[in-house]
């Protein structure tokens, strides 16, 4: 058959590069919003036949049970974000926040974000993977600063610098894994592929290891939001387009997280060095915490759902870093409602946010009167981010405090304690913006329903009936995590 | 590996730190450029004496670039902007002085101590020439904490991703990595130079990044 000779790695890297050049040269951006959701599209469809075809791993890519998760989710995130940029531009062109010239530069640099995050999640080659990575946040530094009011440039300086510092730490610890792999499997490339490390790793030098991923776990930790080295992220997520905040928490996020977890992998399988596990759990219940009590202070709302990111991710590293298959569950399937909740709630306060000409807080009251449906995705995004029954949300958090009970009852007090932190303050805010008085301005919205709606629909159908088979994937890729 | 072989990767190793402390006391941005592009042009013959002694010809294409852009291109366009911005040409620092060195002493203590400890597995020159990487890395962000200026904070930058490059070349038979770094780095400063420097300079007609601080988004 011709189907099974193309290689599926290759086009999902292929659409995203190629379209990147075709979007540059369209000049009208409504054909380009479109053209940017079909390629979306393509690149989602091509995902979803890495699940059928069996890789197999060469010295630049892998493809294997735990990275299709990421990508297929990846590519369903980055697809509907698309659909919703398609009705959020025209807004923002129309009011004069962006020209169409910025919109031609937005939407290749889109799709050289795709392509970058599918590289960073089918990379084998750990260099591959942080180049990956860098480029990704080059990207996504060019876009938070569109806007190019001082707020913007603030927001992409500081995220540039922290970034970058993070990705250079990033970049010490793999050649740090590198000199611990090259005693062992020799000089050349061999020494940073993961295939090859994770076989050999036992004999490697432990301390150096252990060295390694201090610095691995500092650097993407930067990427993932992980809490002393949070300050970048509220910021970019604030000033820059929304729709670039929904890929930022849904997706950006994840691939930081994904690369962490590799070289989890990596430290697990050496017996010597030490365990990663607590020092991850520590780093996480931190951010949670810190988080959730953060939330209290916000008035943007798009802040307040920023650091509710750093609370989640915080969350799933925590429950990364408790380990065992229960907990390796519970943060998978976390990282996956949070990432379609969070997404589909920036997806709401972007329509928000243009419907009523503000992000401030106390300027928002009463959607659920003024704008109905706003209001009510408003409301049932928030239930659902804050870990309200029946949507998925509230299974997962559900599954890590039970299964961190098992373990340590006094850390999953700490951790029931910042959630409930965090809920009170998320419903705080939700009351004043959804219900009341409407407040004065505003225009009617045009909103897409479409993208808003699968999402949520999405997170309500896992928290009352997870499907079968990705329960069963979902074990299988948690065991392989250990 | 020989005696001689051996002292002079020591010696420009050595050098490479040194430089890193230098910038650190220079309060002149001029100054500041030029020491970072003496310490480029150390950090290339760095890169080529590796090159030589570990037979590794591609490692002299990372010299060469290494040369040519962050020794004479990127010093050059930074003397150029900061010309061209008319901003203040002395350096403000958060930090005094004598603070900020004596932190860096501890710092470039604290990695000798780390790394010789640990990697007493590698043969003993990749080891000396991670501990002054990790210094160069340690002191260069040490330099965007105590800068304000957005420049100074770039040069910071840009001379911890030197200690990177030493680290990688030190490596032996690193593939792939060291080159893409290079393009990166290159990167980098092109972004940084092209978009936010002269977008600051459009918003605040300064280059002072404690500018920035009236909009932490928040407390507005």
């Amino acid at each position: 058959m011709i189907w099974s000779s193309i290689d599926p790695v290759a086009v999902i890297l292929l659409i995203p590069g190629v379209s990147a050049f075709v979007l540059g040269v369209i000049p009208n951006y409504r054909v380009a919003a479109a053209f940017n959701a079909l390629s979306a599209l393509a690149t989602f469809l091509a995902a979803c036949a890495l699940l059928f075809v069996k890789y197999p791993s060469g010295l630049y890519f892998l493809v294997d049970d735990l990275n299709v998760v990421f990508i297929v989710l990846n590519t369903f995130v980055a697809f509907t974000t698309s659909v919703f940029s398609m009705s959020y531009l025209p807004h923002e062109v129309e009011t004069g926040r962006l020209t169409s010239f910025n919109l031609r530069f937005y939407h290749p640099m889109y799709q050289i974000l795709l392509f970058a995050m599918n590289l960073a999640l089918t990379a084998n080659n750990i260099g591959l993977m942080w180049v990956a990575i860098e480029i990704a946040t080059l990207t996504t530094v060019a876009m938070v600063g569109i806007y190019r009011t001082s707020e913007a440039i603030e927001a992409a300086w500081k995220y540039f610098i922290l970034g970058s510092v993070g990705i250079a730490l990033a970049l010490f610890g793999t050649i740090l894994v590198y000199m611990a792999a090259q005693p062992v499997i020799g000089e050349g490339i061999d020494g940073m592929v993961w295939t090859i490390l994770i076989q050999r790793v036992g004999e490697f030098d432990p301390d150096l290891l252990n060295l390694a991923f201090v610095f691995l776990m500092l650097g993407y930790g930067t990427k993932v939001g992980l809490a002393p080295l949070h300050a970048w992220l509220p910021d970019a997520h604030a000033e820059g387009p929304t729709p670039i905040s929904a890929v930022l928490s849904g997706l950006l996020l994840n691939v930081a997280l994904y690369a962490v977890l590799r070289f989890k992998l990596l430290l697990d399988a050496n017996t010597l060095a030490i365990a990663p596990g607590p020092l991850m759990a520590t780093l996480g219940l931190v951010s949670l915490i810190f988080a959730a009590f953060m939330l209290y202070r916000r008035r943007d709302i798009k802040r307040l759902f920023a650091f509710s990111s750093i609370e989640h991710m915080g969350l799933i590293v925590f429950a990364f870093g408790i380990g065992g298959p229960l907990a390796n569950f519970a943060g998978l399937l976390h990282m996956t409602m949070h990432s379609l909740t969070k997404s589909g709630i920036f997806f709401v306060v972007g329509h928000i946010a243009q419907a009523k000409g503000t992000q401030k807080i106390a300027e928002i009251r009463g959607l659920t009167t003024s704008h109905p449906w706003l209001g009510w995705s408003l409301v049932v995004g928030v239930f659902a981010i804050a870990g309200l029954p029946p949507l998925g949300v509230f299974m997962s958090e559900f599954l890590v405090v039970t299964s961190t009970f098992a373990r340590s009852p006094v850390l999953a007090l700490l951790v029931v304690f910042g959630l409930l932190v965090a809920f009170g303050a998320l419903i705080l805010r939700l009351q004043g913006m959804a219900f009341g008085t409407p407040s004065e301005g505003g225009k009617p919205s045009r909103a897409s329903t479409a993208p808003i709606g699968a999402h949520f629909a999405l997170v309500l159908l896992a928290g009352v009936y997870p499907p079968p088979p990705l329960v069963a994937w979902f074990q299988h890729v948690a065991a392989m995590l250990k | 590996m020989t005696g001689l072989s051996f002292d002079v990767s020591h010696l420009l190793a050595g050098a490479l730190v040194l430089l890193s402390f230098t910038l650190l006391y220079q309060t002149r941005l001029y100054a500041l450029i030029n020491v970072y592009s003496a310490q480029s042009v150390v950090l290339s013959a760095v890169v080529a004496w590796q090159a030589f002694v570990q037979d590794a010809p591609h490692l002299y294409a990372t010299a060469a670039i290494a040369f040519v852009f962050k020794a004479v291109a990127i010093p050059y366009a930074l003397h150029r902007i900061v010309a061209g911005l008319g901003i203040a040409r002395d350096v403000e620092n958060v930090v005094g002085i004598g603070p900020t060195m004596l932190a860096g002493l501890a710092l470039a203590a604290l990695s000798v101590v780390v790394m010789l400890r640990i990697a007493s597995e590698a043969d003993s020159l990749a080891r000396e020439d991670l501990a002054f990487a990790l210094s160069v890395v340690l002191l260069g962000m040490l330099m965007m904490v105590v800068r304000r200026n957005a420049v100074s904070m770039v040069v910071g930058f840009m001379s911890l991703e030197n200690g990177l490059i030493l680290a990688a070349a030190g490596a032996k038979g690193m593939p792939l990595i060291v080159e893409m770094s290079v393009a990166f780095s290159v990167l980098v400063a092109i972004t940084v130079i092209g978009v936010f420097l002269y977008g600051l300079n459009d918003q605040f007609n300064t280059v002072d990044a404690a500018a920035l601080d009236r909009f932490q988004g928040d407390r507005r």
